[in-house]
């Protein structure tokens, strides 16, 4: 499904002029705040107008300036997942659920309503009231709530920023299920460098009110100028790799691809899974030949593809069987090793420092 | 205790008064919600002054709002005489001291209501718009349901202002017993008599009893809406 927008908007002293288009499952508009992300999808909504621009999801026209065609919102289509989750305060957690899902038409409602609220974990709230619950399951119930209006497209706009981290990580794996195992592409606003790795497929990187990048996240994350300043040693590749098996007295999972064999702390899905890591650039180490006798379990071959110099700091980009992994070392330590583009090396990976996400999709 | 049984003069006052206080409340409701609506809401040029128009009851003495009531809707003036042809005639009638009481009423519950309209959080409004529903919708399950303690507050009002309201009444539909004698004016006709002090203090302590209950009434069911859903 191709989703496809421009906007062109001034608001105050603010110039919004973006424009991009998107065929991923779960793209992520990601940039710090006042880059106008949010903006994007209000007015991909119809919540905020604009003087010019496009919307067409899978080819439908929501919003044309040229044609003159204004979609109302309420004829988008479009589910909206809120910040601050936004539940009706006179209705119970069912009823709040069932009120997209009255609206939507007939044809296209969702037969299975309980496959969502399986899904997002709510049988057991369904008969309180909003005010009842945490923040947690709050957002929750409001994705289930857009969910439910049978949408073509969900838009979310950071539904985990008013959480605390306990709470983010209680909803993200629901979001990594949306992604897998829904059919509904969804738009995912973020600033976070943590929240993107693990969630997006693509990403659309957006500064004062411009797209100034677009791509997979594999690409964009190995661009540390594209990450805020205070998170450049967040920037890093994400892998995606099969698991092997669960060592039980250590509580390490074994994974595996053609990059070779990972070890990552704790137990993730069962073997055969596929899972995603995200191994941030800094955590990463150069070494001219395999090493003994070293804390760090895993050990990449590959060879250097690219050398990045910012001052003293030097960004190495290294292909492993065609997956690039990023290490971001002293420009001290690349001229010691003697580092240059195409020397064979070992890419060092400390086992405690990787994050984990599930990918449910094979 | 024979001191407290009413006389049919008495009940009747009293069967009038409740009578002409609930229909004055029920037929003013959904005006006053569309004016209310219209005022939080609305942005059109003379606004203002339907403000003051509105409030026009409330800041004028009620003699000159009966006295207005009578050359409207007296049984010679143009639109009196019109609505007379449909059968319609409120002066000297129970139904002319509901509309004089419904208009003197009006001003508060149209407060009350509008106040509430504008405590809505717009942005839920927002979100049943993005989930399918049309405007018409999102004011019936949304805006209206929430706005509910404003209704309720707006209604007692509009009755408890009903059962006490008396200058506009009877300047506009005058105190026949039986027709259009409500509870003040007959307080006032006893006061007027000799020997009349015990009927008026009967109907005074009946004044304020259902003044209380009402009140008590309200804020029950205001109480009841607030819990139910106790604002995020």
């Amino acid at each position: 499904m191709t989703i496809s927008v421009e906007i062109l908007q001034r608001l105050g002293d603010f110039q919004l002029d973006a424009k991009f288009v998107s065929t991923g499952r779960l793209t992520a508009l990601f940039g710090p705040s006042g880059s106008g992300k949010s903006s994007v999808i209000n007015f991909m909504a119809g919540l905020i107008k604009a003087s010019e621009g496009k919307v067409s999801v899978d080819g439908r026209v929501l919003f044309d300036s040229d044609k003159r065609i204004i979609v109302p919102r309420h004829k988008r289509r479009i589910g909206f997942v809120f910040q601050e989750a936004r539940l009706f305060p006179h209705m119970s957690v069912r009823q709040n659920l069932a009120y997209g899902r009255w609206f939507a038409p007939a044809e296209d409602r969702t037969p299975d309503s309980k496959g969502v609220i399986d899904l997002l974990g709510l049988g057991q709230i369904l008969d309180r009231m909003p005010n009842l619950l945490s923040g947690g399951e709050k957002q929750r119930v409001a994705i289930g709530r857009a969910l439910l209006s049978s949408p073509q497209l969900l838009l979310m706009d950071e539904p985990l920023a008013s959480l605390d981290q306990a709470r983010k990580s209680e909803i993200m794996p629901y979001i990594e299920r949306l992604r897998d195992e829904t059919k509904v592409p969804i738009i995912y606003v973020s600033h976070s460098v943590a929240e993107v790795a693990r969630l997006a497929t693509d990403i659309v990187v957006m500064s004062n009110g411009m797209v100034i990048a677009s791509g997979s996240t594999e690409e964009i994350l190995q661009r540390s100028d594209l990450m805020p300043v205070e998170e450049q040693g967040e920037a890093g590749s994400v892998l995606e790799m099969a698991v092997v098996s669960f060592d039980e007295k250590f509580g390490i999972t074994l994974l595996r691809s053609v990059v070779g064999e990972i070890r990552i702390p704790g137990r993730f899905a069962f073997p055969g899974k596929t899972i995603r890591l995200r191994v941030r650039a800094r955590d990463v180490m150069i070494a001219n030949q395999r090493l003994e006798g070293l804390s760090a379990l895993n050990q990449l071959e590959g060879k250097i593809s690219g050398i990045n110099r910012q001052g003293p700091i030097a960004d190495v980009k290294i292909d492993c069987a065609g997956t690039s992994i990023m290490s971001r070392i002293t420009h001290q330590s690349s001229q010691s090793l003697k580092l240059a583009v195409g020397m064979p090396i070992f890419a060092i990976v400390k086992t405690a420092s990787i994050d984990a996400g599930s990918n449910t999709r094979t | 205790m024979t001191w407290l049984e009413l006389s049919a003069e008495e009940w009747n006052a009293v069967y009038l008064s409740l009578k002409v206080a609930f229909w004055a409340m029920l037929v003013s409701l959904p005006l006053g919600i569309l004016v209310a609506l219209i005022l939080a809401r609305g942005r059109f040029w003379g606004k203002s002054i339907l403000n003051g128009i509105v409030h026009l009851p409330l800041v004028m003495p009620p003699v000159v709002t009966g006295y207005l009531l009578l050359l409207t809707f007296g049984r010679r003036a143009p639109l009196g005489a019109f609505l007379a042809d449909f059968g319609i005639v409120f002066s000297f009638r129970w139904t002319g001291a509901a509309l004089a009481c419904g208009i003197m009423g009006f001003p508060l519950m149209v407060r009350a209501i509008r106040l509430s309209i504008e405590a809505v959080d717009r942005k839920l409004e927002a979100a049943a718009g993005t989930l399918g529903a049309n405007p018409a919708w999102v004011l019936l399950t949304i805006t209206l349901p929430l706005t509910l303690p404003g209704i309720v507050a707006g209604m007692i009002l509009s009755f408890a202002k009903a059962m006490g309201e008396f200058g506009a009444t009877i300047t506009f539909v005058s105190n026949i017993p039986g027709q259009t004698q409500t509870l003040p004016s007959l307080i006032y006709t006893f006061t007027q008599v000799p020997g009349g002090d015990w009927g008026a203090m009967r109907l005074t302590l009946i004044s304020i009893a259902v003044s209380m209950i009402a009140l008590v009434a309200s804020e029950i069911l205001a109480r009841r809406v607030g819990r139910r859903m106790d604002l995020e």
